[in-house]
């Protein structure tokens, strides 16, 4: 009897060894960089069939949960990225976390290639005296609650104060001053979560100081969201004349966006000097500061109420503290000083860097697992940056394919050999249609209200909505 | 009626830099990112011609380079954020074809490996 089936068995694969199995990639995380991957193996490819994985009930991640909600044109890529998820040889699997419902052994049996584009869940800390004071916030996940992120959605901040400080000067930063500066009929139109905008309508904000602890030259923004911040109606920014002062000499020597950028802040200097009372809000890009301390306020000692700054200079690109220091005085501060990627247990991770150690995608000492997007090269750069090195990523597998690197059997069935499992442990997978449907009510409940989405929150909703 | 002009153009396919040649017509008023994207040229995108990202950059030949209306800021500030930003760059989505710009020249930017993130030139310190 075992010896007939082990016949049987061997019958079958001598069978199917004759046709060309079909390489199936699984993509970890559906953001930018894994539909971008998957897109350029789809293009290139045209026997490929690639299944992505989302933990959330929506895809799309960053550009869903981090562009800010009133840069809906950021967001139109969703339309390229819908093209790849309704491809027939595409398959986007919500609701589905890898390495929680299905272990990463299985995973790796059931697919020719794995690719990690899930990004970088946790934030920097500054590890400093008083950060978990009431009122020090991370910036994620401030925008990740104003952006309806489901495990956000609690955050609650208390906003009611008048000035604010942000510690750290990326397009983040930025983001998060436009939540205090920018007009509410302005934002009412947008995607953000009704709750955000409720409580952001009712905050006293009236100031906002992004503090640096390098120089102008180094300031992490782009010039776009800098000149936005200018531009805001009814608002003032300032720049301190002697802290770019030394700019003027040095700006014919750089390099053309360096150049354009340090001109826009000598411009915002140049006009801070006229002091204009009469705007009703204010932004302020200060440098050379690191935050100290975090010192709770008089009369709660775990309200934060001051921080206490030293005042740097720099030598090499470093800021080095002058041994002096100041104080800001403020009940709300948020960390804004980048994003950390998250490592898979078992698998090679660069704790110092927080990503994935690999050589153009491929991961270091690991056929078949790849990596792409913020976890591949660390959570920098624009969506230009993610698309090419979406790109490249697929260029490495599609070279591994050819090269028969990586093992096509034709006993790895993609989803269809796991979904089974799923059932075992209760879990429901989504798929695309659901996805749609999904997005349809969205934008109907938005529309409603005047407001281009209203998101879902609430993932037993969602099944709701889908049982219907 | 619309006027016929020839357009070039090469792409440097990721890092082969003896880019592919191809010979494409556009007609006059067509917009280079949604023509390319006529002819399967790889040219992303992403923002949809509104002005918020750099995927469809391009380097323009510099015979032609004039003829083009000088690019406003907000295409400026995007191009500031593009890999591989030379003199001659712009976005294929804020160019127009004119009678002028026949037998231009665009090339796409290499993918190029191991890129600065931001877009800008490595400084010497």
């Amino acid at each position: 009897m075992i010896r007939l089936k082990r016949m049987a068995v061997g019958a079958i694969r001598s069978f199917s060894s004759k046709i060309t199995p079909i390489p199936r990639i699984a993509i970890i995380g559906s953001g930018p960089a894994g539909f971008y991957t998957a897109q350029h193996l789809l293009k290139s490819n045209s026997k490929l069939h690639v299944d992505i994985y989302e933990k959330l009930f929506a895809p799309y991640g960053l550009v869903r949960y981090g562009v800010a909600p009133d840069h809906p044109e950021v967001k139109n890529v969703i339309s390229t990225f819908s093209k790849t998820a309704i491809n027939d040889r595409c398959r986007w699997i919500g609701n589905v976390e890898i390495g929680r419902d299905i272990s990463i052994r299985d995973m790796r049996k059931a697919y020719s290639a794995l690719v990690f584009s899930y990004g970088c869940q946790i934030d920097k800390l500054l590890n400093i005296p008083g950060e978990n004071l009431k009122g020090v916030y991370s910036a994620r996940e401030f925008v990740e609650w104003y952006n309806g992120l489901p495990s956000a959605s609690t955050l609650n901040p208390n906003l009611d104060c008048e000035d604010v400080v942000i510690l750290g000067q990326g397009n983040v930063a930025i983001d998060v001053a436009r939540m205090f500066l920018s007009p509410l009929d302005e934002l009412r139109k947008t995607d953000i979560s009704e709750y955000a905008l409720d409580k952001i309508s009712k905050s006293r904000v009236k100031r906002v100081h992004l503090v640096g602890r390098r120089g102008p030259l180094q300031a992490a923004c782009t010039i776009a969201e800098l000149r936005e911040l200018t531009k805001l109606p009814n608002c003032f920014g300032i720049i301190t004349h002697q802290e770019v002062e030394f700019l003027r000499e040095k700006i014919k020597e750089l390099p053309r966006p360096k150049k354009r950028m340090m001109e826009l802040m000598l411009k915002i200097a140049d006009s801070s000097i006229d002091n204009k009372i009469d705007f009703q809000k204010q932004w302020s890009l200060s440098f050379f500061k690191s935050p100290l301390e975090f010192l709770p306020s008089e009369e709660n000692p775990d309200q934060l109420g001051k921080i206490r700054f030293s005042l740097n200079k720099l030598k090499d690109n470093i800021a080095y503290p002058t041994g002096e220091t100041v104080e800001l005085s403020t009940n709300l501060a948020f960390r804004s000083i980048g994003y950390r990627g998250v490592g898979i247990p078992g698998l090679p991770f660069d704790s110092e860097r927080g990503l994935i150690p690999n050589k153009n995608g491929s991961v270091i000492n690991e056929r078949g697992l790849y990596c792409s997007g913020w976890i591949k090269r660390g959570p920098t750069g624009v969506i230009a940056t993610t698309m090419n090195d979406g790109f490249e990523t697929a260029k490495t597998i599609l070279e591994d394919i050819n090269s028969s690197r990586i093992d096509i059997t034709s006993d790895q069935l993609g989803f269809d050999g796991l979904a089974n499992s799923l059932k075992d442990i209760k879990v429901k997978p989504l798929n695309y249609q659901d996805w749609s449907k999904i997005d349809m009510i969205e934008t109907q409940v938005g529309t409603a209200k005047g407001k281009s989405r209203e998101k879902f929150v609430d993932i037993q909703e969602v099944f709701k909505l889908l049982d219907h | 009626m619309c006027l016929i002009t020839d357009e070039y153009f090469t792409y440097n396919q990721l890092i082969n830099k003896n880019g592919e040649e191809k010979k494409i017509r556009g007609k006059i008023g067509d917009n280079v990112l949604y023509l390319a994207h006529r002819h399967d040229i790889p040219l992303e995108g992403a923002c949809e011609a509104s002005l918020a990202c750099s995927t469809c950059h391009v380097y323009v030949d510099f015979d032609y380079l004039d003829l083009l209306p000088e690019p406003d800021e907000r295409e400026e500030d995007m191009l500031d954020m593009a890999p591989s930003l030379k003199e001659n760059s712009r976005l294929g989505c804020q160019i127009i074809l004119t009678k002028e710009m026949e037998g231009m020249k665009l090339t796409l930017p290499p993918i190029t490996r191991n890129f600065y993130v931001d877009g800008h030139v490595p400084q010497p310190h």
